[in-house]
C-alpha cells in the first residue's frame, strides 16, 4: 500500500502544480526520483511533526495542497493540536497520510504504535477519515479526496483485503446480507470476517471511509439489534457513531485494540491474534451474540 | 510631537476603555506591541492603499494581544467601527484571542502559543513555490519563544533560505521568571538568520524594516528583535507587568491610567 502511496503522489505532482508533499523524514527512498524531479515541491521538511503540520497550514492558505507523511503517532498525537487548531479550527485543507496504523511495527513496540488516531481525529469536527484495505479503495480516497477543501487523514496499513470495495463516492457496501446478526467492518480486517461468518444468517457492512460515515448504509439494514464492530483501532471507537444509527436497544459488542499498552513484540500476525482478529475469535463473539435473549 | 504620538495615546485609551467595558482582553502585552501594530500597518498603508492589494502577510503570533490588532484595525479602517464596542460579547466578531475565519486581515488563528511561525513559514514557503511576491510578518511575543515549535520551524526557514520571512520579537522579558532566554540574540544567529535590535516602541525606527523590499534584503530570513516594555505608557502596568497581564482595571484605576496617557 506505501508503494501505491508513493506512486499515486508521484502522478498527482506531475498533474497538478498545487501539490506539495512534507516527509517528516520517513519515506524518501520511495519518494527519491520525484524529490528529484520536483525539488521545490516534494520536500523532506525533518524530524519535527507540529513544525511539518503548521507549516502545511502555511502552505495550505497560499492554495497548495498540502500532503503530510510520517508514522501515525508522530503525525496524528505529537501534532495533534496542529491539526485541531491549524486545520481544523483554521478551516484549512491538507491530507495526512500515515503509515503503520494501530502496530504494524509490532515489534518496534508502543512509540510506533497508534491504536488512537481515529478516535483522537474523530473530536475534530470536520476531519474526513479513511482507513483503506486495498490499494484501490487509498487511491479512490486521495484521488476522490485530495482536493476537497477539507483536512484528510488517510491511514496506511500493512494488512490487506483481498476484495476491493472501491466506488466513487466511497460508500460502505452490503458484503452479505442476512438476520440474526449484523458485523460492521472498518478497513482491513475482512477476509477474517468473511471466513468466519460465510454460512451464518448474519449481515456483513464494510466500510474505508469512517468520517462521515455511510449513515445510510447501516441505517437501512442493521436491524437485527445485535451489532458486532471490528475495529483494526481501539475498541469501541465507532460505538457511539454507530448507536446512534440503530435501533434502539440494540446490543453492541466490538473486537479491536483493547485500550492497554500492548507490551509484547513479535510480528503483525501473532499479534492480532492477540488481540481476537481470528475466524474463531470473530465466530465465536458472533455465535454468542446470536444467542443472547 | 509627531502626529501619531497623539493616535498612538488615542489607540491606548481605546485599549484600556474596551477591555475595561467588557471585563476581559490582555492590556499590558497589548501596549507593549502597539508600535509594531501600528507601524506595520503603517508603512503597508503608505506601500499599497488598500491593503487588499498588499503581497505582504502578517500573522500576530501573541494572539491574547488580539484587542491591541483590533484597536489598530479599527483605526486604519479595516474593521468597522462598532465592532470594538462588543468586543468578547457572545455575537461579536472579536474575541480574546483572534478568528481568522471571523476578522478581516487576520491570518491565523492564535491564541495557542507557537503556532504563528509554522504557519508562517508554510505561507513563506508556498510563495517561494508559486514564485509570488510579498513578505510573510510573523510577530512572536518572547515568552512565546520557549515552544519548541519557533525554533524547529525558524530551522526550516534558515535551511530553505526563505528571505521572503521577517519574524518580529516582542522582546519585553516577561519570560524571565520562568525561563531565561539568555543571549536572544546570539541564539537566533546561531540559527542562520539575520539578527536587527531595534527600539520596538520607535515607529521611526520600524518603519524602515516595514517598507517592502524593492527585492528581498538577503539570502535568507531576517528577526527583529524589538525592544519593548510590556505595559507601555502606564506605570502602573509597567511596574507590575504579571500582575496586569491579564487584570481588568478598577473605575479609580482606570482614571489614573486615562490620566497618565493623557
Amino acid at each position: 500500500m506505501r508503494k501505491t502511496f508513493s506512486s499515486l503522489l508521484e502522478d498527482l505532482v506531475v498533474k497538478d502544480n498545487r501539490v506539495v508533499i512534507l516527509l517528516g523524514d520517513i519515506g524518501v527512498f520511495s519518494f527519491r526520483n520525484t524529490m528529484n524531479n520536483f525539488p521545490e515541491r516534494v520536500v523532506n521538511i525533518g524530524i519535527l511533526e507540529q513544525s511539518m503540520v503548521g507549516i502545511a497550514a502555511g502552505l495550505s492558505k497560499q492554495g497548495l495542497i498540502p500532503f503530510v507523511h510520517t508514522i501515525a503517532p508522530f503525525l496524528v498525537e505529537r501534532a495533534f493540536e496542529q491539526l485541531k487548531i491549524d486545520f481544523g479550527y483554521q478551516g484549512l485543507s491538507g491530507n495526512f497520510v500515515s503509515v503503520g496504523a494501530s502496530s504494524d511495527y509490532s515489534a518496534l513496540g508502543c512509540t510506533h504504535h497508534c491504536p488512537g488516531d481515529i478516535s483522537i481525529l474523530l473530536t475534530i469536527p470536520g476531519f474526513e477519515l479513511f482507513v483503506p484495505g486495498t490499494t484501490n479503495e487509498l487511491s479512490q480516497a486521495i484521488e476522490s479526496s485530495y482536493a476537497n477543501n477539507l483536512p484528510t487523514y488517510y491511514r496506511i496499513s500493512e494488512v490487506r483485503n483481498t476484495r476491493d470495495l472501491s466506488n466513487s463516492e466511497n460508500k460502505g457496501t452490503l458484503v452479505k446480507e442476512g438476520t440474526k446478526c449484523s458485523v460492521l467492518v472498518f478497513g482491513p480486517i475482512l477476509d477474517k470476517t468473511l471466513d468466519a461468518l460465510t454460512d451464518l444468517d448474519i449481515e456483513i457492512l464494510y466500510f474505508y471511509k469512517l468520517n462521515p460515515i455511510d449513515k445510510d448504509l447501516i441505517r437501512r439494514n442493521c436491524q437485527s439489534g445485535k451489532v458486532l464492530l471490528i475495529e483494526p483501532f481501539y475498541s469501541g471507537t465507532m460505538t457511539s457513531i454507530v448507536s446512534s444509527l440503530l435501533p434502539k436497544r440494540s446490543k453492541i459488542v466490538s473486537i479491536g485494540y483493547p485500550r492497554k499498552f500492548l507490551r509484547n513484540y513479535g510480528t503483525l500476525q501473532e499479534q492480532l491474534e492477540f488481540i481476537g482478529f481470528t475466524e474463531d475469535k470473530i465466530r465465536k463473539t458472533v455465535v454468542d451474540l446470536i444467542a443472547v435473549e | 510631537m509627531h502626529e501619531f504620538e497623539g493616535t498612538l495615546k488615542s489607540l491606548r485609551k481605546r485599549i484600556v476603555l474596551t477591555s475595561s467595558i467588557a471585563g476581559e482582553g490582555h492590556i499590558p502585552t497589548s501596549f507593549s506591541i502597539l508600535e509594531i501594530l501600528y507601524s506595520y500597518y503603517l508603512a503597508q498603508k503608505q506601500a499599497y492603499g488598500l491593503l487588499v492589494q498588499s503581497p505582504d502577510h502578517f500573522i500576530l503570533s501573541k494572539g491574547h494581544a488580539a484587542i491591541g490588532l483590533y484597536a489598530v484595525l479599527e483605526y486604519f479602517e479595516l474593521i468597522p467601527s462598532h465592532w470594538l464596542e462588543d468586543f468578547c460579547k457572545f455575537d461579536s466578531p472579536l474575541g480574546g484571542h483572534p478568528d481568522m475565519k471571523k476578522v478581516p486581515f487576520v491570518e491565523a488563528s492564535t491564541g495557542s502559543l507557537g503556532h504563528g511561525l509554522p504557519i508562517g513559514v508554510g505561507v513563506s514557503l508556498g510563495k517561494k513555490i508559486q514564485g509570488k511576491p510579498g513578505m510573510t510578518y510573523v510577530l512572536v511575543g518572547d515568552g512565546e519563544l520557549n515552544e519548541g515549535s519557533n525554533w524547529e520551524s525558524l530551522m526550516v526557514a534558515s535551511h530553505h533560505k526563505l528571505s521572503n520571512l521577517t519574524v518580529i520579537v516582542d522582546w519585553n522579558g516577561s519570560t524571565e521568571r520562568a525561563l531565561s532566554l539568555g543571549n536572544l540574540s546570539y541564539k537566533f544567529k546561531s540559527f542562520g538568520v539575520s539578527v536587527h535590535e531595534i527600539d520596538g516602541h520607535s515607529v521611526f525606527d520600524l518603519c524602515k524594516y516595514f517598507e517592502p523590499p524593492s527585492e528581498f534584503h538577503s539570502s535568507g530570513p531576517r528577526v527583529l528583535l524589538a525592544k519593548t516594555t510590556k505595559g507601555k505608557g502606564v506605570k502602573l502596568m509597567e511596574s507590575s507587568p504579571n500582575e496586569w497581564h491579564h487584570k481588568i482595571p478598577s473605575a479609580e484605576e482606570l482614571d489614573q491610567i486615562l490620566q497618565e496617557i493623557e
